[in-house]
């Protein structure tokens, strides 16, 4: 994972739902930047378009709730955004993410101090949100101790070949 | 200090003696399902994984072409086929195609492969569903289910439990689903994330499996983890009916700690209604009809409401009638067995008669996907489960959601319409 991120700020409501993030008719696709294309299109048709890549996307608590399609944050880092900052998030969509690799920041703070186009600096490993537009700092809730050593580990992926090791052990 | 019935099952599942929330635990699964699009990419996943030549267990997992069946273009045929290919690679022998199958949670139940107290987890938000036979499932996105096909386990967080508990019987052409719709506009759509939901109560001790199916599947709509009912008589006849497998009925412990009671009485309730655009907004059918709102389609199915019991009440009030003009009516039964015993009754005539399209069961119109798309400004009422922006298609198109005797009496009247109406009409 980079070690700072750095974008401009795209603000959205709470309840971001998994249908606008990727409409359904998308969910056939598998490559990610395919599917990037049409990140959001539900909610904001225009977003694609203008957002530059590094581009954060704000949000309201929920953010995410609904399917389970993975495609949703697939979606979301295949268009370029470099990380979704939320009041909170839906539990699969979460899970997802942090699978998939997609640095989330869950600080309901940080996001009532942005703003639509604001420039935003964060810091995955440390969960730190710099505001550079208002000069202003935040950080981000925590991960917790069993998913900080996922992510540490490097994704899912290396943690179930880690436990299909153990499983063959005598 | 005892456990609620989701700590019970995850508690025995992961070998330790007690579970509490929060903790994080190691929990084996049971079965390990995935339909065409989340199977394709957890395939994808698998494949990468070193060390991951086989699934844990051939017979534990169920792959189900739901989505978008019969193919709708060249693009979902490979995800089909990728799926089946998979299948016969790992000698998976729950796959179910096209014709054999149907909505991937009103198949599993049917076959036989989801029984009280286990532990099931699925590449798909609605695999909650089970909970309605008193086992612990969760939906989950394709990179867990690539690490569930491959251990057998999947790592959860113990949930807290919400308990409700309803009373009072319900009155006429008031269903489970209204039941349900009234309960997520109580917890909001996202009162239940990171929760579980025990459904307790005189109200639900008397619905049918399927109504407890219909409430369980809207787990998920509350953003809850699971849903879970107790099982009884009723479950055990079911299940039994269906397989031999051994099976261990939980129950929560008297002392049971849960994070939140919510009593929830029926006794009055009106039909109810989510409208536009989340599934917690939700109105007592009297205040949706104040205003007249034409509908385009209706769409009767899903895996909330495709079973025989939904289509018998959509066939009583349509039969003998014709569907409005300004409308199209989309009857999805659930599955094949649905759709096979719904033609033994006599119930695929009654619809067609009455002007209805009955289509081959599948999930497609329900998320948006093909067979039964909304259009720009056009209005839909459903039996489904999810009404957000663009749902069902287009991002201008409103979906309200309801029950089949609610989208039934509004098939015949061409305007969203209080079923109770009909009745008193002697419809």
């Amino acid at each position: 994972m980079e070690d700072t991120l750095r974008g401009h700020a795209h603000k959205y409501g709470k309840n971001v739902d998994t249908d606008v993030i990727i409409p359904g008719k998308y969910c056939n696709i598998v490559d990610q930047v395919e599917l990037g294309k049409h990140a959001l299109e539900g909610l904001d048709p225009e977003y694609t378009a203008r957002m530059k890549p590094g581009d954060i996307i704000v949000a309201g608590t929920n953010f995410g709730c609904g399917s389970s399609r993975e495609v949703a944050p697939i979606a979301i880092k295949g268009s370029g955004t470099s990380a979704v900052i939320a009041k909170s998030f839906a539990r699969i969509f979460y899970r997802n993410a942090l699978n998939i690799g997609l640095p989330i920041f869950e600080s309901a703070e940080a996001v009532d101090g942005i703003e639509m186009g604001d420039e935003i600096e964060l810091e995955p490993a440390t969960g730190v949100v710099r505001n550079i537009t208002k000069g202003t700092s935040y950080q981000a809730a925590e991960f917790p101790p069993f998913m900080r050593s996922l992510i540490d580990a490097g994704g899912l992926v290396p943690y179930v070949e880690r436990r299909l090791v153990e499983q063959s052990a005598p | 200090m005892g456990m609620t019935l989701t700590e019970k099952i995850l508690a025995r599942h992961s070998g330790l003696e007690r579970v509490e929330p929060g903790q994080i635990i190691n929990a084996k699964a049971d079965l390990v399902l995935a339909n065409e699009l989340s199977a394709a990419v957890a395939i994808k996943v698998m494949r990468g994984i070193k060390g991951a030549g086989r699934v844990f267990d051939p017979a534990r997992i169920a792959l189900v072409a739901d989505h978008f069946v019969p193919a709708k273009d060249a693009q979902s045929a490979g995800l089909a086929k990728l799926m089946k290919d998979f299948a016969a690679e790992q000698n998976i022998e729950h796959f179910f195609d096209v014709g054999r199958g149907g909505i991937e949670h009103v198949v599993l139940p049917e076959e036989g492969l989801v029984a009280p107290g286990e532990l099931i987890v699925g590449g798909d938000s609605h695999t909650c569903t089970y909970g309605a036979f008193g086992a612990f499932a969760t939906g989950m996105g394709s990179t867990d289910i690539a690490a569930a096909f491959v251990l057998g386990e999947v790592w959860l967080k113990v949930p807290a439990s919400i308990k409700l508990v309803y009373s009072g019987t319900p009155g006429p052409m008031v269903y489970a689903k209204d039941i349900m719709l009234r309960t997520v506009g109580e917890l909001g759509i996202d009162g239940g994330t990171y929760r579980a939901i025990e459904y307790h109560g005189t109200t639900v001790d008397e619905l049918s499996i399927t109504g407890r199916i219909t409430m369980a599947n809207m787990a998920i709509e509350a953003g809850a983890k699971n849903g879970i009912f107790h099982a009884d008589q009723k479950t055990i006849a079911y299940v039994e009916e269906r397989t031999d497998r051994p099976f261990l009925v939980e129950r929560a412990d008297a002392d049971a700690v849960y994070e939140r009671t919510i009593a929830i009485d029926i006794a009055g309730m009106e039909p109810q209604v989510a409208c536009p655009h989340t599934p917690d907004n939700v109105h007592p059918i009297s205040e949706v009809t104040r205003d007249t709102l034409p509908v385009d389609q209706v769409f009767i199915g899903s895996c909330t409401n495709g079973y025989i019991e939904d289509l018998r009440i959509v066939a009583k009030i349509l039969e003998g009638k014709q569907i409005a003009s300004n409308l199209r009516v989309i009857v999805n039964p659930g599955s094949q067995k649905v759709w096979m015993k719904a033609a033994d009754e006599g119930i695929l005539t009654t619809l067609a008669a009455a002007g209805c399209a009955v289509n081959t069961p599948g999930c497609g119109a329900c998320f948006g996907g093909h067979m039964g798309t909304l259009g720009d400004n056009e209005r839909a009422i459903s039996t489904t489960n999810r009404n957000y922006v663009g749902r069902m298609g287009s991002p201008k198109a409103e979906i309200y959601l309801a029950s089949p005797a609610t989208c039934a009496a509004s098939a015949l009247t061409g305007r969203i319409t209080d079923p109770r109406v009909l009745e008193l009409a002697g419809v």
